[in-house]
């Protein structure tokens, strides 16, 4: 398992340091090609959260969710007990509509593309750790992508703190959660979550700090698939 | 030195996500002239405007004078006109067979595109069987069409085959690696003992040795130098010929 520590030294986190505060993100993982059965998978790890993600696609499509000019996006997530239930669903349907900007969906028309998320453990963070998961997935998969995503969890705490990847009990006791997906491209935000009450200002500092924090996890993206490459000549 | 090439020269064989941009400005001679300059995109790179983009993640190889594409280790299989692949037969419907060859789709098969066959003289194909043939028609839009026949109306290897054997699966990157010419992991293999193998482009392999033992050995070894360095394989495969595994 490729591991590599985020964690930049503990700095001050004040509201003005902006470019101090960005840098801490919990420690984060990732395996890649693990199941057999699937056409891609990988495994994201951010502090205790983990994910477990399988990618199926281009296959074939039920007649009623085809589309003629385009591919289906399907993401299932599967909590870690009991079955799915709205908070799920909404979840997938961020991951979707990312997945959907970020694939070059009108090269395989007429197919679908599934992506499972398996929650392994949920310890905060965990929509951001889900968009991660499934951007290795399909990178693994090898379905043609305009750009990467990733995705990042800010919580504000009660000081007006900015906290980032933030564990469960950090988000329980926060003001505001916000998610974003960044792309790789030009660092812009693809989807956004949010959760509780915020500024405008502290939204556009939130912007900024995670998309500080994506080139990060854009730069572990690169190190880890060219360590999966690393023995093929 | 041209311009495109130098920009795509310093990184073959690195390993490229997708995202990564190759930006080059068409060239402007002073007399106002355009030099015109081709390049030949393969899988995973794609032109965009004044850029190439590439679109999935994987090593950039270089062909001599001017290709340029991305060797990637996808699993599934998508249909590329001219390519050879292993097929199973799963209905026979009228004139046509449907064919599962691992894309997205279906392939149907004429069941005039075999050797000799007729229309009086139908060709003996039973659902289940494994079939090896060409794709004659293979785009985004149409239902990818396969042929066990070549222009000249002869088998050439291709048809029904596979009577017993195992038939399994592996990633694509392999399979390029098994079919390249020369390819060394095939070279090793062949020393340790003979055996029947048959390579599709779509992933699936089927060996066929002298004992039931001996094919599953040759399956295990191909499994696993998947993910191994040239001597890592050449070590492993230098035990089992010697039988201490």
């Amino acid at each position: 398992m490729t591991r590599m520590s985020a964690t930049r030294g503990l700095c001050m986190r004040t509201m003005m340091e902006l470019d101090q505060s960005c840098s801490v993100l919990r420690e984060y993982g990732s395996e890649q090609s693990l199941l057999s059965k699937p056409d891609g998978s990988s495994t994201f790890v951010q502090g205790d959260t983990s994910i477990l993600a399988g990618v199926y696609g281009p296959a074939e499509v039920k007649v009623s969710k085809e589309i003629y000019d385009r591919a289906t996006v399907e993401v299932l997530i599967q909590p870690k007990m009991g079955l799915p239930g709205v908070r799920e669903r909404a979840r997938e349907q961020c991951v979707r509509e990312t997945c959907e900007a970020a694939l070059l969906l009108t090269l395989h028309p007429r197919s679908s593309v599934t992506v499972v998320l398996q929650v392994i453990h949920d310890d905060g963070s965990l929509l951001s750790c889900c968009l991660n998961a499934a951007c290795m997935a399909l990178m693994d998969a090898g379905l043609p992508m305009s750009h990467l995503f990733c995705g990042v969890t800010c919580a504000i705490s009660k000081e007006g703190q900015i906290i980032i990847d933030p564990t469960a009990r950090q988000e329980k006791e926060c003001r505001a959660l916000l998610t974003f997906a960044i792309d790789s491209a030009e660092c812009n935000v693809l989807i956004s979550s949010t959760t509780g009450s915020f500024s405008v200002q502290e939204l556009q500092q939130c912007i900024a700090i995670s998309q500080k924090a994506s080139e990060q996890i854009f730069q572990f993206y690169r190190d880890s698939v060219k360590r999966r490459y690393s023995k093929i000549q | 030195m041209d311009t495109i090439h130098a920009c795509f020269k310093e990184k073959i064989g690195e390993v490229l996500l997708p995202g990564d941009v190759f930006s080059f400005r068409l060239p402007e001679s002073g007399d106002g002239s355009i030099k015109s300059e081709k390049i030949i995109c393969g899988p995973g790179l794609r032109r965009n405007g004044e850029e190439v983009r590439v679109c999935k993640s994987g090593i950039l190889r270089h062909k001599q004078p001017n290709m340029y594409w991305i060797d990637s280790q996808q699993r599934r299989y998508v249909p590329a006109k001219g390519e050879s692949v292993i097929g199973i037969v799963t209905t026979k419907s009228g004139d046509v067979f449907k064919v599962d060859v691992g894309g997205s789709e279906q392939a149907s098969l004429s069941y005039l595109a075999f050797e000799g066959a007729t229309k009086r003289n139908r060709p003996n194909v039973q659902v289940g069987d494994l079939v090896y043939g060409q794709f004659t028609i293979a785009n985004k839009d149409m239902e990818p069409e396969l042929v066990c026949i070549d222009s000249c109306g002869r088998a050439n290897g291709m048809g029904v085959f596979g009577a017993d054997g195992l038939l399994f699966k592996v990633s694509l990157g392999l399979v390029r690696r098994l079919l390249a010419p020369q390819s060394e992991i095939i070279k090793d293999l062949e020393k340790i003992f003979p055996f029947e193998l048959v390579v599709g482009m779509n992933g699936r392999v089927w060996v066929k040795a002298k004992t039931v033992q001996q094919t599953l050995i040759v399956t295990n070894l191909l499994e696993t130098s998947e993910n191994m360095t040239s001597q890592q394989r050449q070590t492993l495969f230098k035990r089992v010929a010697e039988g201490s595994l």
